[in-house]
C-alpha cells in the first residue's frame, strides 16, 4: 500500500498528457491562450520535478506500480536519483524554451503547445519507466512529437532533413524492437529489475542471443545519443529545425545517454556475470571518434546552427566518454556535464535563432552583413555560450571536463582520453572565435531598419545562462550530490529491491 | 515450420534493406514497410511457434500460447502504422515543395541558399 502522495510520482507523465488533449481539443484556435495553459503547466511540471527531486534526495529509490500489479508483470515506474535529476533538468529547460517560443515562433504553424506537451510526456516517461518495452513505447511518444514539432514552420529544406529524420527513426525504432524480441526470447521478462536478476542465470547456449539483443539495442541508444558512426542525422535536424525546437532536442540525445546507462550500467553490468558489460569496450573510443568528428564539422560549418549542432556532438563525445567509463566517478563527472552541456548548448540554439531574426537576409550565415541591433549585447552572450560549450574557465564546461578528466585516469585509455578532450577544446576555441568574428566584428554599420530585439525570447537565452552560471557556482554541493547519484544508478541490489521486493534481492545474491 | 517464418523473416528484411539504401523517398518508405512487418513475424515468433493453443487461460486447455509477444506486436503494428501514415505525406509534401524525391539534401540547401543570396 502506497501513501496517496506517492501517486505524484506519475504526474510528469500524465500532466504533459492531459495539458495536451486539452490545448488540442479545446484551445485549437486560440494561441494566446495556448500559450498561457503550456507555460502554466510547464511550470506546474517544474515543481513536480522539483518535489520528486527532494524525494528522491533521501537516498531511497522508490517504485509505482499501476494498477498496483506486482513486478515484473505490471507497468512499472521507477524514481531514484537519477530519473529525478534528468526530471528536473526536462522541466527547467522546458520551460525556458516554451517561453521563448512564444515569442513568436510557434505562431508559424500549427499546434505547437500541444506537441511540445506531448513531446515532454515521451522524455518524462522515458525517464520514468522501469521496463524495456515502456522504453520503447515512450521513445516513440516522444520521437512522434518530436516529428511534427521537427517540422513545424515548414519549407523546404525543413521537409527535406524532416524525411531523413523520420527514416532513421524508424529504422531505429524496428532495430530496438528486434533487440526487445530477443531479450525477451531468452529470458522470459522484459522488466529492467527482473532482468537483472535473471540476465546472470542464463544458460551458456542461449548467452550468444542474448548478447546479439543485448548490442543491438545499444545501436538504438547510440543513435539517439548521436554516437559516431551513427552522428549523421544531427546536424542536418538540429541545423534544420526552428530554434526552440533544437534546443529542446537538446535533451532528446541526452534520453539515450541515460539509456545507456540504465540498461547496461543496471542489466547488463558489473554483475551480469557472463554477459557483464556486453556494451562497455564499444562506448570510449565511439564516443573520442564522436568529439574529433564533432569538432571537425564545427570547424567546417558555415553557419551558425551548423557549428551548434556540431557543438552538440562534440559534447556528447566528452559526455558518453565518462559514461563509457561505467565506474561512480565517470558518471557522475558525466552527470555534471550532462546538466551543463543541455543548458549551454539550448542557449546556443536560442541565441543563433535571435541572430538569425536580426539579420535579415544573411541569416545566420557565417559571412559579414550589416550589423544587427543590439549586437553588443547578442556578442556578450555568443561569448559566454562559446566560453560555456568550448569548457574554458570560469564557466561549468571547464569544471565538467576537469572532472571527465580526473576520472578518466582509471581508464586504461586515459592517453587517449586526455589528448584528444583538450585538443578538441583547443580546436573548438577557433571555431567559435571565427564565428564570433565572423558575425559580430567583421559587420558594416548599423542598418537601422533591423526588428527590435524581442524581450521574452533574449529573457529566455539570459535565463539559460543565469542557470550555467549557478551551475558553475554550486559546483562543490552538486558534486557531492552527483556522487551519490552515480552510486546509486550503478547499484543493482538497490533498484531491483525496490522493485521486485526484498525477496528478489536475496535470490540474486547481491 | 520454424524454417518457412525463419526464411520469411530474412527474406522481408533483406528486401527492406535493399530498398532502404535507395537514394529516392519512395522505396525507401516500401522498405521501411518491409521491415517493419519483418519485425512484427520475428516479435511473434519471439514467444515461440505454437499451434491451437489458447493466449490466456481456460480451464481445459492443455498448454498455452505466450500472449505477451502477441501484445507487443499490437503496439508495434500500431506505431508502424501510423508512423508510415507520416512519412507518406511527408515525402509527398517535400516531393511537391522541391519537385524531387531525392534523399539527399543537397537539392534543398541550393534552393535556400540561392533564396538567402
Amino acid at each position: 500500500m502506497i501513501a496517496p502522495i506517492d501517486h505524484l510520482m506519475i504526474l510528469p507523465v500524465i500532466l504533459p498528457a492531459m495539458a495536451a488533449a486539452f490545448l488540442v481539443l479545446a484551445l485549437r484556435h486560440h494561441l494566446r491562450r495556448q500559450r498561457m495553459v503550456s507555460i502554466v503547466v510547464t511550470a506546474l511540471l517544474v515543481g513536480v520535478a522539483a518535489w520528486l527531486f527532494a524525494q528522491a534526495s533521501d537516498g531511497t529509490v522508490r517504485a509505482y506500480r499501476l494498477g498496483d500489479w506486482p513486478a515484473p508483470y505490471g507497468i512499472v515506474l521507477v524514481l531514484d536519483r537519477l530519473s529525478a535529476t534528468l526530471l528536473l533538468l526536462t522541466a527547467v529547460l522546458a520551460l525556458c524554451v516554451v517561453v521563448y517560443a512564444a515569442g513568436g515562433v510557434d505562431g508559424r504553424g500549427r499546434h505547437f503547445h500541444p506537441l511540445f506537451q506531448f513531446q515532454l510526456m515521451g522524455i518524462n516517461g522515458a525517464f520514468l519507466t522501469g521496463d524495456v518495452f515502456n522504453l520503447f513505447v515512450f521513445f516513440e511518444v516522444m520521437l512522434i512529437a518530436s516529428y511534427g514539432l521537427m517540422l513545424h514552420g515548414g519549407g523546404p529544406a525543413r521537409l527535406k532533413a524532416g524525411f531523413q529524420y523520420v527514416a532513421i527513426n524508424l529504422l531505429a525504432s524496428v532495430v530496438f524492437l528486434v533487440g526487445v524480441g530477443l531479450i525477451y526470447a531468452v529470458t522470459g521478462t522484459l522488466n529492467m529489475a527482473d532482468l537483472a536478476v535473471k540476465v546472470p542465470q542464463v544458460a551458456a547456449a542461449d548467452a550468444g542471443l542474448l548478447k546479439a539483443g543485448a548490442l543491438l539495442l545499444f545501436l538504438v541508444f547510440a543513435t539517439k545519443a548521436a554516437l559516431v558512426p551513427l552522428h549523421w542525422w544531427l546536424p542536418a535536424t538540429y541545423a534544420g529545425t526552428s530554434a526552440p525546437v533544437a534546443a529542446l532536442f537538446m535533451i532528446m540525445t541526452k534520453v539515450g545517454a541515460y539509456a545507456i546507462v540504465r540498461v547496461y550500467g543496471l542489466v547488463f553490468g558489473d554483475g551480469a556475470g557472463p554477459l557483464a558489460m556486453a556494451a562497455a569496450p564499444l562506448v570510449i573510443p565511439a564516443a573520442l571518434l564522436t568529439l574529433v568528428l564533432g569538432t571537425a564539422g564545427l570547424l567546417g560549418s558555415r553557419t551558425l546552427r551548423d557549428l551548434a549542432a556540431f557543438a552538440v556532438i562534440a559534447s556528447m563525445g566528452t559526455l558518453l566518454v565518462a559514461v563509457g567509463l561505467f565506474d561512480a566517478d565517470g558518471l557522475s563527472a558525466g552527470l555534471y556535464y550532462l546538466v551543463h552541456s543541455t543548458l549551454a548548448g539550448a542557449a546556443l540554439f536560442l541565441l543563433a535563432g535571435l541572430v538569425q531574426e536580426g539579420r535579415g537576409p544573411a541569416g545566420d550565415r557565417l559571412v559579414p552583413a550589416p550589423a544587427m541591433v543590439g549586437e553588443t549585447l547578442l556578442g556578450g552572450l555568443f561569448f559566454l555560450c562559446a566560453i560555456a560549450l568550448v569548457g574554458l574557465p570560469p564557466l561549468s564546461g571547464f569544471l565538467g571536463k576537469v572532472m571527465i578528466l580526473e576520472a578518466a585516469r582509471a581508464s586504461g585509455l586515459w592517453p587517449w582520453i586526455w589528448a584528444l578532450i583538450l585538443a578538441a577544446s583547443l580546436l573548438m576555441t577557433f571555431g567559435f572565435a571565427r564565428a564570433g568574428s565572423a558575425l559580430f566584428w567583421a559587420s558594416g554599420p548599423v542598418s537601422g531598419t533591423g526588428p527590435r530585439l524581442p524581450i521574452v525570447p533574449l529573457g529566455a537565452v539570459l535565463a539559460l545562462l543565469a542557470l550555467t552560471l549557478a551551475w558553475t557556482l554550486a559546483a562543490g554541493p552538486v558534486a557531492d550530490a552527483l556522487q551519490l547519484t552515480a552510486h546509486q544508478a550503478l547499484d543493482r541490489s538497490v533498484y531491483i529491491g525496490a522493485v521486485l521486493g526484498p525477496d528478489a534481492r536475496l535470490a540474486a545474491g547481491d | 515450420m520454424e524454417l518457412l517464418v525463419a526464411g520469411v523473416i530474412g527474406i522481408l528484411t533483406t528486401v527492406g534493406i535493399y530498398l532502404v539504401l535507395r537514394a529516392h523517398t519512395f522505396p525507401v518508405i516500401l522498405g521501411l514497410t518491409f521491415l517493419s512487418y519483418a519485425v512484427n513475424v520475428f516479435l511473434f515468433a519471439m514467444g515461440r511457434l505454437v499451434i491451437d493453443r489458447p493466449p490466456v487461460i481456460s480451464p481445459d486447455a492443455p498448454a498455452y500460447t505466450d500472449p505477451l509477444p502477441q501484445a507487443l506486436v499490437l503496439t508495434a503494428i500500431v506505431i508502424s502504422f501510423g508512423m508510415t501514415a507520416l512519412i507518406v505525406v511527408l515525402a509527398l509534401r517535400g516531393y511537391l515543395e522541391t519537385g524531387s524525391d531525392r534523399t539527399t539534401l543537397d537539392a534543398a540547401r541550393r534552393t535556400e541558399d540561392g533564396d538567402g543570396a
